[in-house]
């Protein structure tokens, strides 16, 4: 050491040395990420050290996308490495995509010097102002001595309150300059931003002597319970085994409430069971934990639940009352308000007797007995339905993680694959991004290296990011892609059909890869199958093989997926499989509902 | 299942609004840094929301606070979510809902002023006319020459609507107008 370096205080260091040491100091192990011109001071850190594992991705939406699906997996905050300009730009889908499913990210971006700023750069973007609308909030960074402090911020933004992802845009000469590390605050000084965890107990006391006079009570939950941890699952189950209500999640929140659980009804919403929407329709109290009355949840809206009071616990105060009004809202974490509940049921004087609902739970029963996932299977093509069936069967009692895509696929795997614990499910609810699921399965598989990680794709969307292979081969992360391949964009076509007689304008997936050469050409493993009597062993074999798989399942190609409300119906209005003739498929929806999705 | 039933919705909810649009006055507190214009006014655009008047300066230098004021105008429904949505942006402190609050101290509404200038140009008896009405008006001259006035205003948007329009066939030229400061009535701050 020189006499120099000696005389440098331990807290001065250069911008990327700060960004590197602050990701540390909040727990990073992974970052996600594509080098460029900007960001290159930060990837020469990421050079000198072993702390932190650099995952280079083959596209900036993939790390995105990839952060995502670590994020959802390990409860940790997801972090992203982009350059300026194409780098921040092609972050936007996922950025937009962690926010409407509200996944911890922090997006660290690269920017042109301060002294070029504004002056059209090469590979200049207004990354702050594009990104705005699309994170939680974020920032530009123009001194050196405030990176650190910014970074600290942004994690605790990122995960705290309502998750969601944030950008923190550092140019390169801020990278350059040497400045002062501030740890971690203990104290946070920011008071713009508190978000509040605890209910109103008054709220929860009320919520709690609703759900008692309760006739016909149903939990109705969302991605909010994953979010809040373990805990708040655990929870869950205990308030669910104490009232013995009926409970049906969101897509989001799959997995929070187990498969196997008596009480469980399936997901809701348009491509949900029957006895979960009809138990919606009908509810006299409806138990909202996490969820937000989503479009694809409610149907139409003046005829959503016509005759329930409606408890709505959620952290974020603007999702209450924003699409359906709610008579006790609670303000405040899942998990903090169910441990609320439990401890309130428990203390209840008099327990609402188990005939109070018995009635109820017939009704429940004879809805269940419609099995509204019901398909007719075939000993010459594989259905779609029991492809996922077989591999739910085959996947189970191991420590398995399902992604998607976005499409039919993503509906049949929402309603054949069976959940028993949150943080195993990523799929793009809001925003529902076609070529999220295989990024997002190298993200799980990086946190899990030894899961079995599936990415259930479908043929048009998995190539929308299948440059990503390539980071799994590279990487040695083995994830499995089992693709649906029907050679449509099946749920265009299914809307096609529904909507605009038939014509299936540019549904078609013309000149198709062969998948298994795709695989064998990135230097991985392609099985194909298009019998049902091979498909457990094929199944099997993908799950053993230690490499990355594209699996090309050859499906029928004109399923849709059913039960369905129509455009413009209400929950007890669905279209069930078994009453899906041609006909009514074609006058599912009249003119009106036609104008709009 | 029922589907003889004629929706009248759809899956994308354009149900007819029923309820009555209001117009409201907020005042938004918020860290005075760079960008905090733009996430306020982008919610508004982003979210489809009305702006009717917007007002910001910074008002407690040590602090780093600034003050925004916005009329906007929506459902009893919309408006609740454009103050909640407002709280959810970070560097916002507190959004106060003054056409509420002044309701709820029995007052009719806020206090709510609005300053403008206004050039007059002409000559001979449209002269003294304006200034006639510049002094029932309660308008002050700043700034004068022996075709001009520069005229200052101060007091409710209608008042100066008035103004302006008795200005039209004297001359006017210019407006220029500040947008609407407002705060409650009574002794408690925001």
């Amino acid at each position: 050491m020189t006499d120099t370096t000696t005389q440098t205080p331990d807290n001065r260091m250069t911008g990327a040395e700060i960004v590197l040491k602050a990701l540390k100091d909040n727990g990073v192990e992974h970052i996600f990420g594509y080098p460029g011109g900007a960001v290159l001071p930060i990837y020469d850190e990421i050079f000198q050290q072993d702390d932190i594992k650099h995952i280079l991705v083959r596209h900036e939406q993939g790390a995105g996308h990839a952060a995502e699906g670590y994020a959802r997996s390990t409860g940790k905050v997801g972090v992203m490495l982009v350059t300026s300009g194409p780098g921040a730009t092609n972050a936007v889908t996922p950025l937009q995509d962690a926010l409407m499913d509200s996944i911890p990210l922090v997006c660290i971006s690269g920017q042109v010097p301060t002294t070029l700023i504004g002056s059209d750069a090469f590979q200049e973007c207004d990354t702050v102002g594009i990104t705005r609308p699309c994170t939680k909030h974020n920032w530009l960074v123009k001194d050196v001595n405030q990176l650190a402090g910014v970074i600290h911020e942004a994690f605790r933004i990122a995960q705290s309150g309502r998750p969601g992802p944030v950008v923190v845009d550092v140019p390169k000469d801020i990278q350059f300059a040497t400045g002062t590390y501030t740890p971690k605050p203990e104290v946070v000084a920011n008071v713009s931003y508190r978000p509040k965890l605890d209910g109103d107990i008054r709220a929860i006391e009320a919520a709690i002597e609703l759900m008692a006079s309760a006739r016909r009570p149903v939990f109705y939950t969302g991605g909010g319970v994953v979010n809040s941890g373990p805990e708040a699952s655990r929870l869950l189950r205990e308030l669910v085994e104490l009232t013995g209500f009926p409970i049906t999640s969101t897509l989001m929140g799959l997995g929070a409430y187990p498969a196997s659980g008596a009480n469980w009804l399936g997901m809701l919403g348009m491509h949900g069971s029957y006895e979960a929407n009809m138990a919606m329709h009908d509810c006299d109290v409806m138990v909202c934990i996490g969820a937000r009355f989503d479009d694809r949840i409610t149907g139409r809206l003046n005829a959503f639940s016509p005759n329930s009071r409606k408890i709505h616990v959620d952290i974020d105060p603007s999702s209450i009352n924003k699409n359906v009004h709610v008579d006790i809202p609670v303000i405040g974490d899942v998990g903090s308000v169910l441990n609320d509940m439990v401890r309130l049921w428990r203390a209840l004087p008099h327990k609402p007797a188990k005939s109070q609902t018995e009635e109820w739970w017939s009704n429940v029963n004879r809805w269940r007995a419609r099995k509204s996932f019901s398909y007719k299977n075939s000993n010459d093509v594989i259905m779609p339905q029991y492809a996922l069936e077989r591999l739910n069967a085959l996947s189970k009692g191991r420590k398995t993680f399902i992604t998607t895509e976005v499409g039919q696929h993503q509906m049949w795997a929402a309603q054949f694959m069976e959940f028993e614990e949150p943080n195993r499910w990523m799929t793009s609810g809001g925003l529902g991004t076609m070529g999220y699921g295989l990024p997002a399965a190298i993200g799980v598989q990086v946190a899990h290296p030894d899961a079995l990680v599936i990415d259930v794709a479908g043929d048009a969307s998995i190539q929308m990011c299948i440059q990503e292979m390539s980071c799994a081969i590279q990487h040695e992360l083995p994830v499995k892609i089992f693709i649906l391949n029907n050679q449509y964009m099946g749920m265009v076509r299914q809307w096609q059909q529904l909507l605009h007689g038939n014509r299936l304008s540019n549904s078609y997936t013309e000149a198709m890869p062969d998948f298994v050469k795709l695989a064998e050409a990135y230097g991985a493993v392609g099985l194909y199958c298009d019998d049902p009597r091979e498909l457990d062993d094929k199944i099997e074999e993908m799950i053993a093989v230690k490499k990355p798989v594209i699996f090309d399942c050859r499906v029928a190609n004109l399923a849709n997926c059913f039960p369905m409300i129509p455009s413009g119906k209400a929950h007890n209005e669905m279209l069930l499989p078994d009453e899906a003739t041609d006909e009514a498929v074609a006058t599912a929806i009249d003119a009106k509902g036609r104008q709009l999705v | 299942m029922n589907a003889h039933q004629q929706p009248t919705g759809s899956a994308y909810f354009i149900t007819p609004e029923t309820a009555k649009a209001e117009s409201h006055t907020l005042s938004v507190l918020v860290s005075n840094e760079p960008g905090v214009l733009a996430r306020v006014i982008g919610l508004f655009s982003g979210r489809g929301y009305n702006i009717e008047s917007l007002t910001v300066s910074e008002t407690e230098h040590e602090a780093h606070l600034s003050r925004i004021t916005i009329v906007t105008r929506g459902t009893p429904t919309v408006l609740e979510q454009i103050k909640a949505q407002l709280e959810r942006i970070v560097p916002v402190h507190r959004v106060v809902d003054l056409t509420v609050r002044a309701r709820d101290l029995g007052q009719e509404r806020p206090i709510e002023r609005e300053v403008a200038l206004i050039k007059v140009v002409g000559t001979g008896d449209n002269r003294a006319e304006t200034l006639r009405l510049a002094d029932a008006f309660q308008a002050k001259v700043v700034d004068a020459t022996i075709e001009h006035f520069i005229l200052e205003i101060t007091g409710k948007s209608s008042k100066i609507d008035q103004f302006v329009a008795v200005m039209k066939p004297l001359g006017l030229v210019e407006v220029c107008r500040t947008g609407i400061a407002a705060m409650n009535r009574g002794p408690q701050g925001m």
